[in-house]
């Protein structure tokens, strides 16, 4: 690992971006106009909006980052540049640190608008702090830029990334809790669901909801999203081959 | 003539003996054997699926299943140590469309360890050297073919690096470039002490290179320079001469089986 590979990466990964202002706008924009629909489907039920906005607020951007970095790696893989750069004295964890950097940064200005516009402008009830639900905001991109990674080794086309956000993420959020509690799942569901990262980044931003203080609860569920993220992102190096066939 | 006396004392930058690459279960490279001298201009010849690209990824660490002796520059090929050395150029422009041709550079200079001092300059020199100054700042994606290609040159361009690795590098491109481009090359090899590999499939190229590798179906065919083997061959020129080792290994073939 090296840290000036490492910034030089995040960025051209920024540089990148900067050249698609409208993949920024629709980042940024369409989880608050989500949250703003949301908000008018719960007209007549305001404590059904408090809980399901919060947890779309940790849902918004394990999606969004899961889709820009599946994208963004998989265009890397297929035009040549991967290849130049692992022929040059980089490390994988330069790369990966470089996008993870990257997209983070972008993951806090969208979690922070998304977050910023439901506690404020929504009125989203929480008895805790928003910061935590900005830190669990943040440890969701993380997982998804970390899922993004992983899927687009097992991916050869832009078609067959995208099919992985209905195989890999649908199922997440099928099983979080936000359609039904999950100990009311049938068993064997409840016991998927609770090795799923979804479930405990959904059940972090319940604990911000419904408790003033950072509870034990919280920690775990934050520790566990963090701990995915971090082991999806050394499988996700594990992908990155120098030498390919 | 002291040029030349150098050349023979140093050791080659490549050195091949038995190398086999197998891709797919096909055996792409098949038992070559050669060296390309130091501070020369080498093309590598022949016709497209011979297995150049597959060679040049050899060459540069990126390919799998190789087996055999194959050193760069002393090393084994893909040592950690070569990655700052070696050159590469893919047969496809391997640069960033969404970033300009000097933002492209500025990230491989980084890459590549070039302290921010003097990244600016090593960009703009490399820039100067394909000729693309007037295009820095466009966005890659909007240059043309042969622009692109030339974004790509230039990346392999920085840091000075002791072996080119360029892997039809004038493709596509117009007779003019291609003049200036292979000038380029010459330069880099007499002023930069750098060997350089280009692979191409156009024969009229060949006689730009100081030395030719001609390689088919895996094989390598001739490994001399253009007058050898046109001496040898007994033709004009060298499309001739690869044509009539092409007749001369089929026959060969035809007869042992």
């Amino acid at each position: 690992m090296n840290a000036s590979r490492t910034f030089a990466t995040a960025l051209r990964v920024l540089r990148q971006l900067r050249h698609d202002p409208r993949t920024i706008a629709l980042l940024l924009l369409v989880p608050v106009l989500l949250l703003v629909l949301l908000f008018y489907v719960f007209d007549a039920d305001r404590r059904a909006f408090d809980g399901i906005g919060a947890s779309l607020l940790g849902i918004f951007p394990l999606v969004t980052m899961f889709l820009v970095t599946s994208i963004a790696t998989l265009r890397e893989r297929t035009s040549g540049t991967l290849e130049r750069l692992l022929a040059m004295p980089l490390g994988k964890g330069d790369l990966i640190a470089g996008y993870a950097l990257a997209f983070g940064l972008l993951a806090a200005v969208q979690a922070s608008v998304a977050t910023g516009v439901a506690v404020w402008l929504l009125d989203l009830s929480i008895a805790g702090s928003p910061w935590l639900l900005l830190l669990v905001a943040l440890l969701d991109a993380l997982l998804g830029t970390a899922l993004g990674l992983f899927v687009s080794a097992f991916a050869a086309s832009e078609f067959q990334v995208v099919q992985f956000m209905p195989a890999m993420i649908f199922p997440q959020i099928l099983l979080c809790g936000l359609f039904a509690p999950r100990d009311s799942m049938q068993p064997v569901l409840e016991a998927v669901s609770n090795v799923l990262p979804m479930s405990y980044a959904v059940d972090g931003m319940r604990e911000v909801l419904r408790h003033p203080d950072a509870t034990g609860d919280f920690a775990v569920d934050a520790v566990v999203v963090a701990g995915s993220a971090v082991l999806v992102l050394v499988l996700g190096a594990a992908t990155l081959r120098r030498r390919t066939p | 003539m002291i040029i030349l006396q150098v050349m023979n004392i140093s050791p080659p930058a490549i050195r091949a003996a038995g190398l086999r690459v197998v891709r797919g279960g096909r055996t792409v490279l098949d038992g070559l054997t050669f060296q390309v001298p130091a501070g020369t201009v080498t093309g590598l010849l022949g016709p497209s699926g011979c297995g150049k690209s597959t060679l040049m990824r050899a060459l540069v660490g990126t390919q799998s299943h190789v087996t055999g002796t194959l050193d760069v520059l002393g090393a084994p090929a893909g040592s950690p140590e070569l990655r700052a050395r070696v050159g590469y150029v893919t047969q496809s422009p391997s640069v960033y469309l969404d970033l300009t041709a000097r933002q492209n550079l500025d990230y491989y200079a980084a890459v590549l360890g070039i302290n921010r001092r003097d990244r600016a300059g090593q960009v703009e020199r490399a820039l100067t050297d394909v000729d693309l100054t007037s295009h820095a700042d466009a966005l890659a994606g909007n240059l043309s073919g042969g622009q692109l290609n030339r974004v790509s040159l230039a990346v392999a361009l920085l840091g000075s690096p002791d072996l080119l690795v360029l892997d039809e590098p004038t493709v596509g491109l117009d007779p003019v470039l291609r003049r200036d481009l292979w000038d380029l090359f010459h330069r880099i090899a007499a002023d930069r002490g750098a060997t350089l590999l280009v692979s191409s499939h156009v024969m009229d190229e060949a006689d730009r290179c100081q030395r030719l590798l001609l390689l088919r179906a895996g094989l390598l065919l001739a490994d001399d320079t253009p007058d050898n083997l046109r001496a040898h061959t007994r033709t004009a020129t060298i499309e001739d001469a690869f044509l009539h080792l092409v007749d001369a290994a089929r026959e060969e073939e035809e007869s042992r089986a």
